[in-house]
């Protein structure tokens, strides 16, 4: 459709002008026309043709061929049909590199920046080859838009080549980034961190204090997108104390102002992870925070409704995790006639769990406007929801009883069908108290069609049949048409039944035979055959024994259906505003977890221990930026200190041993299992742990013992453990850190559930980057008061264990890093030896090992801000040198 | 935080324009998809993000992972006759994605004027290069049209060698909003204060909810690197300056505030110094919202009478509960009917009555309404003798109840606010020191005011 204007017009959509036979080669000769125009043209025009998904990749070289302009746009149109083809068109994508290379060295920053980013968007691997020299320039680059651009471009090359990434030592250079005196930058170099560190499941990231107050001032200067980028990874970290954990939220707190929803959800989540480490002691603060927090999440409620959408997901988390924030505000979340049907959902199921005896009546006034409305789905889960009022407020239950049999009155087919299912439930949670509805419900048993209804029917004439006269004709009446009834409706049938005949055995018998017939021998559902076969045993043998089973007391139900588990729940919260918080659940859950070192050399293995493996042939860790290589080969491995931790007689005959230690940057608990008498092989254990001082949890609650150990027999295993600040137990002020990591493990293969503690040993907790420039240490050492010191002996060590040179290599495996030795003067044959400590939680510990020749025997002196894990760290040095 | 593409379809899902970011999502399987999405799920089972996993099932909410891990994450907005749609394979951020969604609109219609399927065709060339500078491997980076105009035109003559054009020093700079060197002949700032109520209203007449939502926005033609201060009567500034007393009587409490972000929010933590630095030209400065009760400022009761068959009757009446000196102009009440009424006649004291049958309502339109009056209209329709009785059960159900929708009322009302809130005074200070005059006005209007029939 042409639209016949003159060339020099803006409107593209002349460039889609539908082209006939020999279009292509028309297209080529216009691309290789001298007339500039003609040639700008023709590029639009195969972009045009791109854009509507004609394939246009033969035109590869001629179009390539029209990159050396400068042209800014025409240039742009290239690039973006190089990011296109390139991927079908290795081979040619390489004679772009020129340019590349060229643009990338352009005195226009934007054309520098363009290239970079362009090149890093190319996935073909031998072009990422010369991607790393711009790159390198690049992010040193004299313009901040190039260097914010080549910080994202970090990324995109980790995820071609990891390794290439750490060759370069882009890591590190992208953690300078951090300090940049520019706010985008840093945000971008942020952004680039969290994003390799979450592909590659190793804190890359690493917020010490000096980058914490960084990115806590860059928050106030970088853009909207960029305060998300900081607040994001602020949530990954966990503040040393409460202390820090409050100033850091103070800082976080006016954000919440922000008109941008993204960052004022971000800020709830570092605001609400944080508040888990305040303790107790600090119900102020904490009360003063939760009075903060609540008008910001209503005024999420103004925006558009696909927000809305995404906060009321993440509301339901929070008003599940503390109550407290939002039990004034109920009104807000009334549904508006015109809300979307995803919202209207979202809103009941908060209006249920913040529903009170103070303003039910206004809710039950609420949710009876809503039965009426036109949608069906809402509606039913409006009624229901009437019902879960009842269930969950006692006092309010009449009332809500009140309002269903109102509805029952309307006859509206489905009103009538979902208030049936929810009294039973209120019949469970309150037995004999509300029979006298019953007869209303059975004027309406022919309008029940649904199988969930007829069910729930059922359980209740069979549950109260003494009190219906004719219960056993009502349930005659179902009888006739058994064998087309839905499964849950023939089990409620035969459960039914068979209370009926309990209750009132002389009218019955006919029935509860024909029933046990039909359940038995014309069914082919094994539960309903098996369910028969057991009541005709039961009625058989021992009719007592059947009454007791039968008509039993049965478990009291509670509205806990839509509840979280807490540990989830507590994962969630750090999660605010993620697909996570959306699903409500945890991202293990739906997100392919990718291994780094995939994609080059053939390896491309997703096993992770496949991964440390590669990692040690190559003698090189990929992430180690803090330059401290372990090539040479005679690293000491530490390993984890194995004690006893439970016997068989408290775990069905299973013996465990256990330990902490770190692998490759990973801390793992690791478990010698015996099984001494459990009779079957242990396969599978899940595992769960309780808060503790170091915030652990594992990455996965499952563990494989493969191969399966028999009884008899043994095995080991290992769980990948990670660091959440939901995961820390709150401490008393003062007190020392408690070192116990309390377990539960259950056997799969058993069912069994058994509870053991394990001491933690610190030294699990040292990072690989805890090394530090010997004037830092020395400045650090004397910022640190006097009081924060703790001194120690430890006597009787083998003779090889106080040699020097060994004491630091085996050091270093355990990531206690040597700063610097020194003789004490006038002090014949005594040499100091300062070390520096920083576990992945950023404590730092500095120590003194103070050694004299021919003695067994050391002396240490500790220095550290953290006084509460001060022991523990004495333990772990004194437990390393006795390795 | 991350989103692997971005594409843009027509209400059926057909893509229209796309930009893949990271390659690890299969962008045409991915447009397919949503397109089978958008025509196979159910209207009411529609939820702005969704799942959609290796097997091709569609998932929402906690069905989510069900069947294991992997898939695409789909998160969308609409927009006029467009959807905006961006794919994920991680955990992203979804706040941030929307909000990411909704501002490229923003930018869209900012360029083009509108954002529909004419303007991306004609515009395919621009809305690629800001597709490249908006986000970058999935990661939002400027989306302030001021800005990317600078260095991103249309002008239909820029194919001259243009290799000259620099980054403008506000896409990196902690001013990200404002360009350097801008000049106006005439240095002039406007305010407009528009609050919006929100009202919901039970059949049995109480108010069950009502809310002011507010906003303070601006047109700044201001030369140069303009600081401003906005002194609003805001209670707590007064407190936090220990200036209670003083204006007692005339400040307001403001539940809560969102401001743009060229607000120093620190300095507001601080002190509720509203301090900033204007973008160029229009914006909203702040919003905030108020939960007293007002009262409803436009009241309306509707008496139905329906006589199944033949006719269904109403009588309306309507006041205004606001002091006679101010007026609502331009009020609309309007009054849902059932969609298989005819023959329509009206009374009414004042004002004009339509009938809107594409939209099931009666449309009562009064130019002027001054505070302190009452009106009453009066509607006949005829009802067909058959009912839609004959229908499926649930089909009977909906022809029963949408005339039950609530009433809506739209208004505005100028030179005043609902609230009280006042602006005492706006500074403008720049270094080459011209003097700047701030013209303020203030309106209110309805936002979402509903009153449910009994």
């Amino acid at each position: 459709m042409p639209k016949g204007k003159d060339s020099s017009n803006a409107n593209d959509s002349r460039f889609f002008t539908t082209q006939k036979k020999g279009e292509l080669h028309e297209l080529r000769m216009e691309l290789h026309a001298t007339e500039k125009q003609v040639k700008v043209d023709a590029v639009k025009k195969v972009i045009a043709s791109m854009t509507v998904g004609k394939d246009v990749s033969s035109l590869f070289t001629d179009v390539l061929n029209c990159v050396q302009t400068g042209n800014i746009e025409l240039k742009k149109l290239v690039y973006l049909y190089l990011i296109n083809y390139a991927k079908t068109q290795p081979e040619l994508t390489l004679l772009a590199v020129n340019t590349f290379v060229k643009d990338s060295n352009d005195p226009n920053p934007l054309i520098r920046a363009l290239a970079v980013r362009t090149m890093g968007c190319i996935r073909v691997d031998r072009i990422t080859e010369y991607l790393c020299e711009p790159l390198g320039r690049a992010l040193r680059d004299e313009d901040p838009y190039v260097r914010k651009t080549a910080a994202v471009c970090v990324a995109k090359l980790y995820d071609i080549a990891p390794d290439l990434v750490a060759e370069r030592g882009f890591l590190e250079t992208l953690h300078d980034l951090i300090s940049d005196s520019n706010p985008s930058v840093v945000a971008n170099a942020v952004a680039a961190l969290s994003e390799i560190a979450e592909a590659s499941g190793k804190d890359v990231m690493k917020i010490s204090a000096a980058v914490l107050q960084k990115l806590l001032a860059a928050l106030n200067e970088c853009t909207e997108w960029g305060q998300v980028f900081i607040l994001d990874s602020l949530a990954k970290y966990t503040p040393a104390d409460g202390r820090e954990a409050e100033g850091i939220i103070e800082r976080v707190t006016p954000r919440l102002q922000h008109a941008n929803s993204a960052v004022v959800m971000s800020a709830v989540k570092v605001i609400l992870s944080y508040m888990e480490l305040m303790g107790s002691s600090n119900s102020d603060a904490i009360r003063a925070l939760t009075r903060k927090l609540a008008p910001p999440l209503v005024t999420l409620l103004n925006s558009e409704p696909e927000i809305q959408y995404v906060a009321l997901r993440n509301i339901n988390l929070i008003v599940q995790k503390r109550p407290h924030i939002l039990e004034n505000e109920i009104k807000v979340f009334f549904c508006k006639y015109n809300d979307p049907i995803y919202v209207k959902m979202e809103k009941l199921e908060i209006i249920i769990k913040l529903v009170s005896e103070k303003n039910i009546d206004q809710v039950l006034l609420e949710l009876k406007e809503y039965s009426t409305e036109v949608d069906v789905d809402f509606v039913r889960k409006a009624v229901s929801a009437i019902g879960r009022c009842a269930v969950k407020l006692e006092r309010a239950a009449e009332r809500c009883i009140g309002v269903l049999l109102e509805l029952i009155q309307t006859k509206v087919n489905y009103v009538v069908q979902e208030s049936v299912i929810v009294i039973k439930d209120i019949f469970r949670r309150y037995p004999n108290r509300y029979e006298s509805i019953i007869a209303t419900l059975c004027d309406n048993l022919d309008t029940l069609d649904e199988p969930l209804a007829r069910a729930s029917m059922i359980w209740i004439i069979g549950e109260y049949a003494e009190r219906i006269d004719n219960a056993d004709e009502l349930l005659d009446t179902f009888l006739e048409t058994f064998e087309e009834e839905d499964p849950a409706v023939q089990l409620q049938l035969l459960t039914a039944t068979v209370k009926c005949f309990l209750k009132n055995p002389e009218d019955t018998q006919d029935m509860v035979q024909r029933v046990l017939d039909l359940a038995t021998e014309e069914s082919d559902n094994p539960d309903l055959r098996d369910r028969g076969f057991i009541y005709w045993r039961l009625l058989s043998t021992d009719p007592e024994a059947a009454k007791m089973v039968v008509l039993g007391d049965k478990p009291v139900i509670e509205d806990d259906i839509f509840k979280l588990d807490p540990s989830l729940l507590n994962s969630l919260i750090g999660q605010i505003a993620t697909l996570s918080s959306v699903y409500h659940k945890p991202p293990d859950a739906f997100v392919v977890r990718r291994a780094a070192g995939t994609g080059l050399g053939g390896d491309e293995d997703d096993d992770e221990d496949d991964y440390e493996a590669e990692n040690d042939v190559g003698g090189e860790d990929l992430l180690d930026i803090g330059g401290m290589g372990i090539s040479d080969g005679g690293l000491y491995e530490p390993k984890a200190p194995m004690n006893k931790v439970v016997g068989p007689e408290k775990s069905n005959g299973i013996e465990v041993h256990a330990g902490f230690r770190q692998l490759n940057g990973t801390i793992r608990l690791e478990m010698d299992i015996q099984n001494i008498s459990s009779q079957a092989s242990v396969h599978g254990l899940a595992i769960q742990l309780n808060k503790n001082s170091f915030g652990l949890s594992p990455a996965s609650q499952q563990i494989v013992c493969n191969p399966p150990i028999p009884t008899g027999g043994s095995g080991s295993a290992a769980v990948e453990l990670v660091v959440t600040p939901s995961m820390l137990a709150p401490m008393p002020p003062g007190q020392p850190a408690n070192p116990q990591v309390q377990v539960a493990i259950k056997n799969m293969a058993t069912g069994n559930v058994f509870y053991f503690a394990v001491i933690f040993n610190l030294d699990a907790l040292f990072s690989q980057d805890g090394t530090m420039e010997r004037s830092a240490f020395i400045e650090t050492w004397k910022s640190i008061d006097d009081r924060n010191e703790l001194y120690g002996t430890v006597s009787d060590l083998p003779p090889s264990n106080v040699d020097i040179e060994s004491v630091i290599n085996k050091f270093k495996g355990y990531n206690c890093f040597f700063i610097a030795r020194r003789p004490v003067p006038n002090a014949e044959g005594q040499e100091v030896v300062y070390f520096s400590m920083r576990t992945v939680t950023n404590m730092e510990f500095l120590a003194e090992l103070t050694f004299k020749q021919g003695v067994n025997a050391t002396k240490i002196c500790l220095k550290t801000e953290k006084a509460a894990y001060a022991p523990l760290a004495k333990a772990a040095l004194e437990s390393m040198l006795r390795a | 935080m991350v989103a692997s593409a971005v594409f843009v379809t027509d209400l059926q899902g057909k893509a229209i324009i796309s930009r893949d970011y990271r390659g690890d999502v299969p962008l045409a399987r991915a447009i397919d998809q949503f397109q089978n999405y958008l025509a196979n799920v159910d209207e009411e089972a529609k939820k702005p993000v969704f799942h959609i996993d290796s097997n091709g099932e569609i998932s929402v909410g906690e069905e989510v992972g069900a069947n294991g891990v992997g898939g695409e994450h789909f998160v969308y907005v609409a927009h006029q006759n467009v959807y905006l749609c961006a794919v994920t394979t991680k955990n992203s951020n979804v706040a941030l994605i929307l909000t990411f969604l909704f501002r490229l609109a923003q930018v869209f219609k900012d360029y083009f004027g509108s954002l529909e399927e004419e303007s991306i065709r004609d515009n395919f060339v621009v809305i690629y290069e800001l597709l490249d500078e908006t986000m970058d491997h999935g990661m939002p980076q400027s989306l302030d049209s001021n800005i990317l105009r600078t260095f991103i035109t249309q002008d239909a003559n820029r194919m001259a060698e243009n290799s000259n054009s620099k980054p403008p020093v506000a896409l990196t700079n902690a001013v990200s909003w404002r360009a350097e060197g801008i000049k106006h002949k005439k240095n002039e700032i406007f305010l407009d204060v528009v609050e919006k109520l929100n009202l919901l209203v039970a059949a049995n007449g109480s108010v069950l909810h009502s809310e002011i939502n507010g906003a303070v926005k601006m047109r700044s033609f201001l030369s140069g690197m303009p600081e401003l201060k906005l002194g609003l009567n805001d209670k707590l500034m007064f407190e936090a300056t220990g200036r209670s007393n003083q204006a007692k009587g005339k400040s307001v409490e403001l539940e809560d505030i969102k401001f743009h972000q060229c607000v120093r929010l620190a300095r507001f933590e601080n002190d509720r110094t509203i301090s900033f630095i204007p973008p160029d030209g229009e914006f909203d400065l702040m919003t905030y919202r108020l939960n007293t009760q007002v009262k409803p400022l436009i009241w309306v009761e509707a008496v139905v009478e329906p006589h199944k068959g033949s006719r269904i009757e109403y009588m309306i009446k309507t006041r205004s509960n606001f002091k006679s000196r101010s007026v609502a102009n331009n009020v609309e009440i309007i009054i849902p009917v059932p969609p298989d009424v005819d023959s329509p006649s009206f009374k009414s004291s004042v004002g004009s009555v339509t009938y809107l049958p594409d939209k099931d309502a009666i449309v009562w339109n009064i130019k002027q309404f001054h505070g302190g009056r009452e009106y009453l209209m009066r509607a006949h329709f005829g009802l067909p003798s058959i009912s839609r009785r004959d229908d499926a059960d649930d089909g009977k159900k909906k022809g029963e109840n949408s005339w039950k929708a609530p009433i809506r009322v739209k208004f505005e009302i100028p030179y005043f606010t609902v609230s009280g809130i006042q602006v005492r005074y706006l500074k403008i200070i720049e270094k080459s020191g011209y003097q700047a005059l701030p013209w303020v006005r203030y309106i209110t209007a309805h936002g979402d005011y509903q009153l449910r029939m009994a």
